[in-house]
């Protein structure tokens, strides 16, 4: 039976709040968690567990785990629970692998987050993972058009709604969690990739930029 | 501007049917022109069986559905456009053949018809050129299925009068559609996004990132999209995929746009999704979508 016991560092973006998750936890179990912002840091391998979880923010597995020229993979296993900035996060847990991860430590990663109610996708140990690679150029491109007159935002994200059945337009949602939030995903993306399309949106850099001054004040 | 009452639609395919469908449902009368017989036979069967439903749904009294039947004629003449106040295109989306027609039909309507062309990649602006109406033509493009989605994006073109696109607006509203206005540049609001958006689907799965199955439901899951990304490029047909990317690379030279590297390989491999019964997925050949 798998169960699992949680370190936590403070700040997880995964689980800010109470969730089957959290309440399904341990004080000892045969998968350790390294729950937080500081998950990554705080990681120590242990071979004596079925799975070691790290959550992830913008960083990859490897800066926890070291990497070894395309043959690293061990029982650990990243992990990140899809969220858009300030909004609530989603049932979409990203579990991330390395090239020689093991398949028995990905199950039981797997088996406790479905046992919480949430989704699994698996992926390779690329920055972005899948959604904010996907989604990242989007928006950024969203932004951009919003700036050079393609349509109104209420009209863009109109016609996402209407043309693709999308529940929100990408102008409202990234208002609606923080475009500063934005920004810094996408920044993180773009030192990485170092393609135009994850460069932030000016209109991104405003509200970062804006949000910084606050924060000083 | 004249009141619309009679709408011409050139091109009876799976788009020119639906708008066909609209004009209709909204109390117009249409003449649908093709120059394939079979093919507006096609769209006549279609068009009956779509009434057909409509009335089992509630959505329709059978009177209404035999006086919209009745106001839908077909030709294989274009001379017959000859009454139309609007004339909405949606033939092969191929620029010349777009021009050709426009101008054809200019000597052919009366002074006031508007042009609406329904091109998804194509600039509204190129098709007006030379037809000698320049003032008269809006871009007009429906989602597919026409006659179950709302949305059409309008865009008029460098030379189109405000009072054009303000008469073609009104018509849109009348047609019980809802517009939405974009400039005249590639794809508009909705292929400019969904192209490249797509295409970034297609290179992730290339670079090994996660499997298809996992990438549409993190989507689904994650973002809350009705449909996952390779079950969309399914529906849509690879090899369409292709011919977006062409189209759109051509004009916008956007490396996002460009032509994906395993989306030509499953092409060349007959994976060309659902039509095929492969493409990210497998499909049961008989299986109507969602199904």
């Amino acid at each position: 039976m798998t169960s699992h016991a949680i370190v936590d560092t403070g700040g997880s973006r995964s689980f800010p709040g109470p969730h089957p998750f959290l309440d399904n936890a341990a004080a000892t179990g045969t998968v350790t968690v390294y729950l937080g912002a500081g998950a990554v840091a705080a990681y120590r391998a242990d071979p004596s567990k079925a799975a070691v979880l790290v959550e992830l923010g913008t960083q990859s597995l490897g800066e926890a785990t070291g990497e070894d020229a395309g043959r690293e993979g061990s029982n650990a296993v990243g992990f990140a629970r899809f969220r858009l900035g300030d909004g609530e996060p989603s049932d979409l847990v990203e579990l991330v692998r390395q090239p020689a991860t093991d398949p028995a430590a990905l199950e039981a990663a797997r088996s406790i987050l479905e046992a919480a109610g949430l989704q699994v996708s698996v992926c390779a140990d690329f920055a972005g993972r899948i959604l904010d690679r996907l989604i990242r150029p989007f928006y950024n491109e969203a932004l951009t058009r919003l700036d050079e007159g393609l349509a109104t935002a209420a009209d863009m994200d109109l016609t996402v709604k209407l043309g693709l059945g999308y529940p929100e337009g990408p102008i409202e949602l990234l208002e609606r969690t923080g475009l500063q939030h934005h920004h810094d995903v996408t920044k993180a993306l773009f030192e990485v990739y170092g393609t135009r399309h994850y460069a932030p949106a000016r209109r991104a850099v405003v509200a970062k930029r804006r949000a910084e001054r606050e924060k000083g004040s | 501007m004249t009141e619309i009452r009679t709408v011409g639609v050139c091109g009876a395919g799976t788009m020119g049917s639906g708008i066909a469908i609209v004009a209709a449902r909204a109390g117009c009368r249409v003449v649908l022109f093709d120059t394939s017989d079979a093919s507006l036979e096609r769209a006549r069967r279609q068009t009956e069986g779509f009434f057909g439903k409509s009335v089992e749904r509630g959505k329709m009294t059978r009177e209404q559905a035999d006086t919209a039947l009745a106001a839908c004629a077909t030709t294989t003449a274009l001379a017959d456009l000859a009454g139309c106040d609007a004339v909405i295109e949606a033939v092969f989306e191929n620029l010349e053949v777009k021009r050709g027609l426009f101008r054809q039909l200019n000597g052919i309507c009366p002074e006031h018809t508007l042009f609406a062309s329904n091109t998804s990649t194509l600039s509204i602006t190129e098709i007006a050129s030379g037809c000698g109406r320049e003032d008269r033509v809006v871009g007009m493009h429906f989602c597919l299925p026409a006659q179950l989605m709302k949305l059409v994006e309008m865009s008029p073109g460098l030379n189109t009068s405000d009072e054009s696109f303000a008469a073609a607006w009104a018509f849109c509203e009348a047609l019980g559609q809802r517009p939405v206005k974009t400039q005249d540049t590639p794809g508009f609001v909705l292929n400019y996004f969904l192209v490249p958006f797509n295409n970034d689907v297609i290179r992730l799965i290339e670079a090994g990132v996660a499997e298809p199955a996992d990438v549409d439901r993190a989507v689904k899951a994650g973002l809350g999209y009705k449909m996952g990304p390779c079950e969309l490029l399914d529906l849509i047909g690879l090899d369409t995929q292709v011919l977006l990317c062409e189209a759109f690379y051509g004009v916008t030279h956007d490396p996002r746009c460009a032509t994906p590297p395993l989306l030509k390989r499953m092409v060349a491999a007959g994976h060309l999704g659902r039509k095929s019964g492969r493409g990210f997925f497998t499909y049961d050949r008989d299986a109507m979508y969602g199904g």
